[in-house]
């Protein structure tokens, strides 16, 4: 029957084969598919994860709004297809209607991620007017006790679940961005079942990835392997029990891996993104990394140029900065050696191999104190702030 | 109104790309895409031209009358297929349908 239509395949999911997954050289880096944006730093929750550096950017190194317009034209001229407005918190920008409105303007497929703490239904409503095609809502857990506790932020919950509401209401798509960790994994069977009652498409569990501000609080957030052994039996589950009607996208914790994550794709490969100062970074912990000269799009050059030509993103690029064990390894064009931001964090050189390799040398003594921290009975956080943090105090934020 | 969910393609259904799940065509890269949230589907010829058909207005056995007339082949096959590719969709989460609204 198929040889009468021979370019709908038998298998017709071939014919909606995801771009990302054909480019898997190390010389390949394309115009990236999607970028993030980071358009402020400013935040109302407090996650001690958070995945901004520790340095913020203040809001008076901001991108003002012609800048931000001008950046996105730009991007969609070079043939970026999706940019994701996010944080910090992005609805803390006064502009993001108008950022939306020309994205859209432009062609670009718009994503929101969100607090959402922030939110008016009347301004969701003009976010959706203003052509907005995705809204991701991060919660902290699954009742206000422990999940304001986590974003240092009182009433924070409750408000979500009314945005959350809001956003279907509008007839926009939903995910659910989990952020897991020893405090929290034992909720996760009530986060998916909340996921579904709010009527989500997506859910994304990801589990904390350590570096900035979640390594600071490593102590208080590493779960143990059989948390995770059982966290992964559950996500699996209910992939199984929810297909077509929830889309789970789970992100594994590295540390108690035998091999590493293919960080950003590899980097410089497949992502960048642009801080709330405009610095073009090949991932948003990528400043974390002493030594390296993030060029700006403030800059006279483009961003397609610094893109391909800057120092920054070509160090790391391909495999020819790899040192031992990674350089003969028959994994490096499959891994890249892992995450650059983990390997400078935990060794002091970005071009070692990351840790989470079972083939690094520091692999054994780095995760062996992970594992005893997991054990450990330190739950105080300390909160991100422009400050350099806070510790939660003994009885409770 | 939100479009309805999880939709079952028929050759009665009259299928529509929700608002979150966009056909373009990618100048840089020459290619068809859809955008959805957090991917880039790259359909095929046939698929784009389905997509193309299903106005909101065309059922699929219509959009199957069509692509039977333009390819000189049996209807019934092109119907099965159709629909295959428009379910595979649909079960992603990239497909609404328009529906009658009940009195």
């Amino acid at each position: 029957m198929s040889d009468v239509l021979p370019t709908i395949p038998p298998d017709a999911s071939d014919s909606l084969a995801v771009l990302e997954k054909q480019r898997s050289t190390a010389e390949t880096f394309g115009i990236p598919l999607a970028v993030l944006l980071e358009i402020t730093h400013r935040c109302p929750l407090q996650c001690p994860y958070c995945s901004n550096p520790v340095e913020l950017d203040r809001s008076g190194k901001e991108l003002t709004t012609e800048e931000w317009k001008k950046v996105l034209s730009e991007l969609a001229e070079i043939g970026v297809l999706q940019v994701h407005f996010s944080g910090g918190e992005p609805t803390a920008r006064k502009d993001l209607v108008e950022l939306v409105k020309h994205a859209s303007d432009v062609g670009l497929y718009t994503n929101l991620i969100t607090s959402a703490v922030l939110l008016t239904r009347e301004r969701l409503s003009e976010l959706a007017d203003a052509g907005l095609c995705h809204v991701q809502i991060s919660f902290q857990g699954i009742e206000e006790g422990l999940a304001d506790r986590v974003a240092g932020y009182k009433g924070g919950h409750r408000k979500k679940l009314e945005v959350a509401k809001w956003t279907r209401e509008l007839d926009l798509p939903l995910t659910v961005n989990a952020v897991m960790h020893r405090q929290n994994l034992h909720q996760l069977p009530d986060i998916i079942q909340m996921s579904i009652d709010l009527d989500a498409d997506r859910l994304e569990v990801a589990n904390v990835q350590y570096y900035g501000w979640a390594l600071k609080n490593r102590a208080a957030l590493m779960p143990t392997v059989a948390q995770l052994d059982e966290c992964t039996g559950i996500v699996e589950e209910a992939r199984q029990r929810l297909k077509g009607r929830l889309t789970i996208d789970y992100v594994v914790p590295d540390y108690y891996a035998q091999r590493p994550k293919k960080c950003m794709g590899g980097w410089g490969r497949q992502f960048f993104n642009i801080s709330p100062a405009g610095k073009v970074l090949p991932c948003h912990a990528a400043e974390s990394i002493t030594g390296l000269d993030f060029e700006s799009v403030r800059s006279n050059h483009s961003i397609a140029w610094i893109w391909q030509n800057s120092d920054a993103f070509n160090r790391y690029r391909g495999t020819g900065w790899m040192k031992e064990p990674c350089k003969t390894c028959e994994f490096r064009e499959i891994d890249f050696g892992g995450c650059r931001c983990q390997a400078f964090a935990l060794t002091g050189d970005a071009a070692n191999t990351d840790p989470a390799c079972a083939l690094s040398p520091l692999h054994e003594t780095i995760f062996k104190q992970a594992e005893r921290e997991a054990e450990g009975e330190t739950n105080r956080f300390l909160y991100r702030n422009f400050a350099g943090g806070t510790l939660e105090s003994e009885n409770g934020a | 109104m939100a479009g309805p969910r999880n939709i079952s393609v028929s050759e009665a259904s009259r299928p529509v790309l929700p608002r979150h799940a966009k056909l373009k065509y990618d100048e840089t890269r020459k290619v068809w895409v859809i955008l959805a949230p957090e991917r880039v589907l790259a359909p095929d010829e046939i698929a784009v031209e389905v997509l193309q058909l299903c106005n909101g207005e065309r059922n699929v056995g219509d959009v199957s009358d069509l692509l039977a007339e333009k390819y000189a082949a049996p209807r019934e096959a092109i119907l099965a297929d159709v629909i295959v590719m428009l379910q595979d969709l649909a079960d992603k989460g990239f497909l609404t349908e328009i529906r009658e609204k009940t009195p």
